[in-house]
C-alpha cells in the first residue's frame, strides 16, 4: 500500500460575455455638490466585486480619487438596466458601460472647470488627486469639491454622464454554427500535483501552477482571489460534488452540507499563480471576464495527475474514493502479477 | 493592510501592455463590500423584515414522473396559521420559460404542476402561513393522488424511439434548434480527416449534476406597496430579468413590480432562473400582506436547478507528430425536465468546440435532452467546464498514446491570432501558447528551445 504522487497538465479558453452577445449594461453616473460621483447600476455584486471594479473605473476615467466615487445598485427603480451577473460579463460590460459614462461626465467637468479658471478645456489635466489644473502651471487648478459646488450654483451644469455596452447580437447558422459567440477570449493553464493513496482510494491535490491571461488585472488583489477561489472550486468539483452520485440513477442525493462535500481548508492544495495581461481591444483597460475560467483547467489537471499517479483513466466526474478503488481493481485484474 | 497578490507577468506581451500613467486601474483597492461581509452588517434580502410578513413553503412532487389525479388541501387548511393554499389556477399565466425575453420558445414549464409533475420535488402546491413552521405543516399536509408514469433519467434512452415523453410543451425528448435535432458545427471534412489520420482515438467522457451551493440559498421578500406596486427584495443574480420574467408570469405591467437587491451570498449561476420570485408575488398578492419565499438547504440541493450531467464523445484524428487534423464530438447535456438555461448553455459549448486547438475539420453535435429530474440550468462555465474536463483528458491521452510530452502536444495545436475557428471566427488575442509556456516555467517542466520560441502571435516552430 503506497500514496502515489502524480502531474498533471490542462490548458483552457474562456469566452467573456454572453454567448452570442444581445446582452446590454447600461450606467449613469452624476457629480453631487459635495463632488462626489454617484454611478447608478441595477448590476448584482455576487461577491465577486463589480461594485468596487465600477467604482475603479469610474474613478481613473474622470481622473478623481476612488473615494469621490460611490455605487448605487442595484434598485430597478433607480438603476438603468444591467442583463445580470453571469456569463463572465460584469466587469467587461458594466466597466465599459461605466467608463462611457465617466468620460461623458469628464467632458462636462473640465468645460466647467475651464470656465471657473477661464482657460481652454483642451489645457486642463487630472492626475488623480481630485484638482483639475492647467497643464504646465499646476497651481492655476480647482479641487472637484469647489468645482461641483459651482457647477450647480453658479454655472447652471449638471456634470453628468450616460453609459451602455451592447455586443450585438449573432445569430449561429443552423447548418454549419458560424456565429460570433464572445467579445475575447480568456486563457489558463494548470499543473497539478496529486497523491493517490491506493489503500482508500482517496486523492489529495498537493500543489497547483496556475497561469492565467487575463487582459488585465484591474484590482491585482481580487483578481489574485477570483483565480485563486476558481482553483478552489475546481479541485471541488473534481474530487467532491455532485447532487447526484450515482447518476443517472437518482438515488443517494444529498441534502446538507453533511452530505454534499467540499474541500475544507486542510483539503487545500499549495496555489502557485502568475497572471499574464494581453490587454483586449474592447475590454474596459483591456480586461477579460476570467469569473468561470477559473474553475475549469484543474478539474482535467487532477484527472490526468490521477493517471499518472496510478494509471486509472476516470472518465467519469467526480473522482471519487469509489471510483479510484474501482479503477485500481480493474488494473489488477487487468494485469495479474 | 496586507493583500495576497499573484505576480503579474511582465514578459509575455510586453509590446501591448501600455504602462500608462494610470492612477486607480492595476491597484489594489480595497473591496467595497468586504468590512460588512466580515462585520456582519451587510445587509442581505432577509435582513427586510417589514410587518406581518407572511411565509411561503411549497409542497413538492414525490414522483419522477406522474399523473396527478387529485390535490387535496383540506387537512392543509386546516393547519392553524396557514392563510392560503396556491395552485396552479391562482398563477395568471402558469406556464412560462426563462429565455423567451432573448426569442426561446416554446413556454415549457409550469410555475405550479398542472395535470402532470416530470420530476421529483417539482412544485404543486404554495402554502402561505402565518409562521414558517405553519407553511412547513400545511406543505406537509397537501395530499396529492399520483398515477405513476414510467420516467427515463439516461440521456442517450430519453433519445430512443419509444422513450418516454417527458415535456409534451416540447413535444420530444430534445430541444429543437431551428429545425435541427441539435446545435450543429460543421466545419471542413471530419470524414476525410479520419481516412487520412495515422491514428483515430474515441473516447467517452461523464459528469454528474452539480449544486451552486452559494452561502445564501435562494430567496425574496415580497412587500406589496401602498400605491398597487410590489417591492421585491431577492438574492437574484440578474435583476431586469427577473422583473421582466415575473411580470410576464402575473401578467401585470412591468412597472408595477420593484426589485431591490445587488447584495447577494453567492450565486454562481444559481439565482438567474425565475424560481421564488413569481409565486411569491402571486401569494403576497392574494393575502395583501409582505410575503417570504426562501428555500432550505435541501432544497437548494435536490430541486433548484444544478449544473447539467453531459455526456461527450470525442473522436480524433491525429497525425503521427502530433498534429490533430479532424476532431468529431457528439454531447449530451442532460436538461432535466424542463428548458430553463440549457439551450442556451448547449449552443454556448458548440461555440467552445473543440477547444483552444487550431483543427481544421471539425464536426460536432450537441444535443439538449430532457430527462425526468431536476432541471439543469446555469452554473459557472456551463457549457464548458464539462467539455474542459473531456477535451483536455483527451488530449492527455493522446499525449501518452504518441508518447509525446502533454504541454508540447498542447503547443503544438494550440491556436493562434489569424487562425480560423470552427464557428468561422477568425481567432484575435490569443494566449494559449503563452500560458503554457508560463505555467511549464513556473512548475519546472522543461520545454525544448523551438517550443519556448512559440508565440500566439506568429507561427514560429510550426
Amino acid at each position: 500500500m503506497a500514496k502515489l504522487r502524480g502531474r498533471g497538465y490542462a490548458s483552457v479558453n474562456y469566452p467573456t460575455g454572453m454567448n452570442l452577445g444581445g446582452d446590454p449594461s447600461q450606467a449613469l453616473i452624476h457629480a453631487t455638490t459635495t463632488g462626489t460621483f454617484v454611478v447608478s447600476l441595477s448590476s448584482v455584486d455576487l461577491g465577486q466585486g463589480i461594485k468596487t471594479i465600477a467604482a475603479q473605473c469610474a474613478a481613473e476615467t474622470l481622473g478623481l480619487p476612488i473615494e469621490n466615487v460611490l455605487v448605487d445598485t442595484a434598485d430597478t427603480d433607480t438603476g438603468p438596466h444591467c442583463m445580470g451577473t453571469f456569463a463572465s460579463r460584469g466587469t467587461h460590460r458594466v466597466g465599459n458601460a461605466v467608463i462611457m459614462a465617466a468620460a461623458e461626465a469628464r467632458g462636462v467637468m473640465l468645460e466647467v472647470a475651464a470656465e471657473e479658471l477661464e482657460v481652454d478645456a483642451a489645457d486642463l489635466e487630472t492626475d488623480g488627486t481630485g484638482y483639475i489644473a492647467v497643464k504646465g502651471a499646476r497651481d492655476k487648478r480647482v479641487h472637484i469639491t469647489d468645482l461641483a459646488l459651482a457647477a450647480h450654483f453658479k454655472h447652471g451644469r449638471t456634470i453628468s454622464g450616460r453609459g451602455i455596452y451592447l455586443k450585438e447580437p449573432s445569430t449561429p447558422v443552423p447548418e454549419t454554427g458560424e456565429m460570433d459567440p464572445d467579445s475575447c477570449q480568456a486563457h489558463a493553464c494548470t499543473v497539478a500535483v496529486v497523491e493517490v493513496d491506493d489503500e482508500t482510494g482517496v486523492v489529495e491535490v498537493l500543489e497547483l501552477f496556475n497561469t492565467y491571461e487575463v487582459g488585465r488585472a484591474l484590482n491585482p488583489a481580487m483578481a489574485t482571489q477570483q483565480v485563486e477561489g476558481g482553483a478552489w472550486m475546481g479541485v471541488s468539483h473534481a474530487l467532491f460534488e455532485t447532487t447526484e452520485p450515482y447518476y443517472p440513477a437518482r438515488d443517494h442525493g444529498p441534502r446538507d452540507f453533511a452530505g454534499y462535500l467540499m474541500p475544507g481548508p486542510a483539503d487545500l492544495p499549495v496555489q502557485h499563480s502568475l497572471l499574464l495581461e494581453r490587454p483586449a481591444d474592447n475590454g474596459p483597460y483591456g480586461a477579460k471576464g476570467i469569473g468561470e475560467m477559473t474553475a475549469n483547467a484543474p478539474i482535467p489537471a487532477i484527472a490526468n495527475a490521477i493517471f499518472d499517479a496510478c494509471g486509472v483513466r476516470l472518465t467519469a466526474m467526480p473522482f471519487t474514493p469509489e471510483r479510484v478503488l474501482r479503477g485500481l481493481d480493474a488494473l489488477r485484474t487487468e494485469e495479474p502479477c | 493592510m496586507t493583500y495576497r497578490l499573484a505576480p503579474i507577468d511582465t514578459g509575455a506581451f510586453a509590446a501591448e501592455r501600455d504602462g500608462g500613467d494610470l492612477t486607480v486601474i492595476g491597484s489594489v483597492v480595497r473591496r467595497s463590500d468586504a468590512r460588512g461581509h466580515v462585520t456582519g452588517r451587510t445587509e442581505f434580502f432577509e435582513d427586510v423584515a417589514p410587518p406581518r410578513l407572511a411565509h411561503l413553503k411549497m409542497h413538492r412532487s414525490a414522483r419522477h414522473h406522474a399523473r396527478i389525479r387529485d390535490v387535496d388541501a383540506t387537512e392543509a387548511l386546516a393547519v392553524p396559521g396557514v392563510l392560503r393554499v396556491l395552485t396552479h389556477a391562482d398563477v395568471p399565466n402558469n406556464l412560462y420559460t426563462v429565455l423567451k425575453l432573448i426569442g426561446v420558445q416554446p413556454d415549457d414549464e409550469p410555475v405550479l404542476a398542472v395535470d402532470k409533475v416530470r420530476y421529483l420535488g417539482e412544485p404543486i402546491c404554495a402554502v402561505v402561513a402565518e409562521t414558517e413552521a405553519a407553511a412547513l405543516e400545511g406543505a406537509a399536509r397537501v395530499k396529492v393522488a399520483y398515477d405513476d408514469l414510467p420516467p427515463v433519467f439516461d440521456v442517450e434512452e430519453a433519445l430512443r424511439e419509444g422513450a418516454p415523453l417527458v415535456n409534451e410543451y416540447q413535444g420530444q425528448n430534445h430541444f429543437v434548434y431551428e429545425g435541427h435535432h441539435c446545435r450543429r458545427i460543421r466545419f471542413g471534412d471530419v470524414r476525410e480527416a479520419f481516412a487520412r489520420a495515422d491514428h483515430v482515438f474515441e473516447w467517452r467522457y461523464q459528469s454528474a449534476p452539480i449544486e451552486q451551493a452559494p452561502v445564501e440559498t435562494t430567496g425574496c421578500v415580497v412587500v406589496p406597496q401602498a400605491d398597487g406596486r410590489l417591492r421585491i427584495h431577492s438574492d437574484t443574480q440578474a435583476c431586469f430579468f427577473t422583473l421582466d420574467n415575473t411580470a410576464l408570469i402575473l401578467g401585470t405591467p412591468f412597472n408595477k413590480l420593484r426589485i431591490v437587491g445587488g447584495t447577494v451570498g453567492g450565486g454562481f449561476g444559481g439565482k438567474v432562473d425565475v424560481v421564488v420570485e413569481p409565486i411569491a408575488c402571486v401569494a403576497a398578492m392574494a393575502v395583501d400582506r409582505p410575503v417570504k419565499f426562501v428555500y432550505d438547504r435541501a432544497e437548494e440541493m435536490q430541486v433548484s436547478s444544478p449544473r447539467a450531467a453531459e455526456r461527450i464523445y470525442i473522436k480524433d484524428a491525429v497525425m503521427g507528430d502530433g498534429r490533430i487534423t479532424g476532431r468529431q464530438v457528439t454531447l449530451y447535456v442532460d436538461a432535466g425536465a424542463y428548458a430553463r438555461h440549457t439551450p442556451y448553455g448547449t449552443t454556448k459549448a458548440a461555440a467552445h468546440l473543440p477547444g483552444p486547438y487550431s483543427i481544421p475539420n471539425v464536426w460536432a453535435d450537441c444535443h439538449c435532452v430532457f430527462t425526468n429530474r431536476t432541471p439543469s440550468s446555469a452554473m459557472r462555465g456551463f457549457g464548458v467546464t464539462i467539455a474542459d474536463f473531456a477535451l483536455e483528458s483527451q488530449m492527455d491521452r493522446i499525449a501518452r498514446a504518441l508518447g509525446m510530452d502533454p504541454l508540447q502536444l498542447r503547443l503544438l495545436n494550440a491556436y493562434r491570432d489569424g487562425d480560423l475557428k470552427a464557428h468561422r471566427k477568425v481567432a484575435k488575442g490569443t494566449a494559449l501558447v503563452e500560458v503554457i509556456q508560463k505555467a511549464a516555467e513556473l512548475a519546472g517542466h522543461e520545454l525544448p528551445e523551438t517550443y519556448r520560441r512559440m508565440s500566439s502571435t506568429s507561427r514560429e516552430g510550426l
